[in-house]
């Protein structure tokens, strides 16, 4: 059961970037931070904790989710270390997708070469 | 139904209809990634990670995959079918890094490769963390306040 509320929350992110995308201005890369500080927002708020535990994969994958655990990491450091944690708990929480992305970008771009964009 | 009503039905459903088509293929193959991830998080588990780092590890896996993918080509190709069912999920972060990255081989490694990856995702790792210091502040003059 669970895998059908993945499914239709994911694809429910997913759908309202599409119409987004469509029907406003708004360019693929505002979504990505839109949906970034949407996710912090609806985190601060106390929403996107109840959808991550209906919704689990179906939260956490979307870039909502990024914000998510942005805000979730800020929260636990100033749990632990006070006002100093507003500045600590970001980077740290979201640090292994990010270091991922960089460091496989960098052996990526080793590999392969840009593909002819004339086509 | 006379001639003017019709064309003004015509042009209203063929401006929607590529529309609605989008928003179909993004949400199938928005889930499915998401599947994706539940899928490859439940697997972790059974081998016998904790369930926050399975997660973590299964979001790690989609950034290697998308970033694989878009070497190879294919993920341009299939991002232009799913539209924001492939920019969403955390695919479309790695894609963000990854893209530029190889685009910029031939300016070198520095300021081609390391500096051109953040042109997207440098803004979303910036603002995301802006207003998650916001949040912070807010949160810990809450507890200030809550005593």
């Amino acid at each position: 059961m669970i895998y059908l509320y993945v499914f239709l929350i994911g694809g429910a992110f997913c759908l309202i970037a599409q119409l987004l995308i469509d029907k406003t201005k708004i360019t693929p890369a505002n979504i990505l931070v839109l949906y970034v500080c949407s996710g912090v927002v609806l985190t601060g708020v106390g929403l996107y904790g109840y959808i991550k535990d209906f919704a689990s994969a179906g939260a956490t994958v979307p870039l909502t989710g990024f914000g998510y655990t942005l805000a979730m990491g800020v929260r636990e450091a100033v749990d632990k270390h006070g006002l100093l944690g507003v500045l600590m708990g970001g980077l740290t929480s979201t640090s292994s997708g990010v270091t991922a992305a960089m460091v496989f970008a960098v052996v990526w771009a080793a590999l392969f070469k840009s593909k002819d964009k004339n086509i | 139904m006379d001639k003017n009503a019709f064309v003004k039905y015509a042009t209203g459903r063929e401006k929607r209809s590529p529309s609605l088509k989008n928003s179909i293929l993004a949400f199938i193959s928005g889930g499915l990634v998401c599947l994706a991830g539940q899928g490859l998080a439940d697997l972790y588990k059974m081998a016998g990670m904790a369930e926050k780092s399975s997660a973590t590890l299964a979001s790690v896996t989609l950034v290697f995959l998308a970033g694989l993918f878009t070497g190879i080509g294919c993920f341009d190709k299939a991002a232009k079918i799913c539209g924001a069912g492939l920019l969403v999920p955390i695919t479309g972060f790695s894609n963000a890094v990854t893209s530029p990255a190889i685009d910029a081989k031939s300016e070198g490694f520095i300021m081609g490769v390391g500096a051109e990856m953040f042109k997207i995702a440098g803004p979303v790792v910036v603002y995301g963390n802006l207003v998650a210091v916001v949040y912070g502040i807010i949160y810990y003059i809450s507890l200030c306040i809550a005593g």
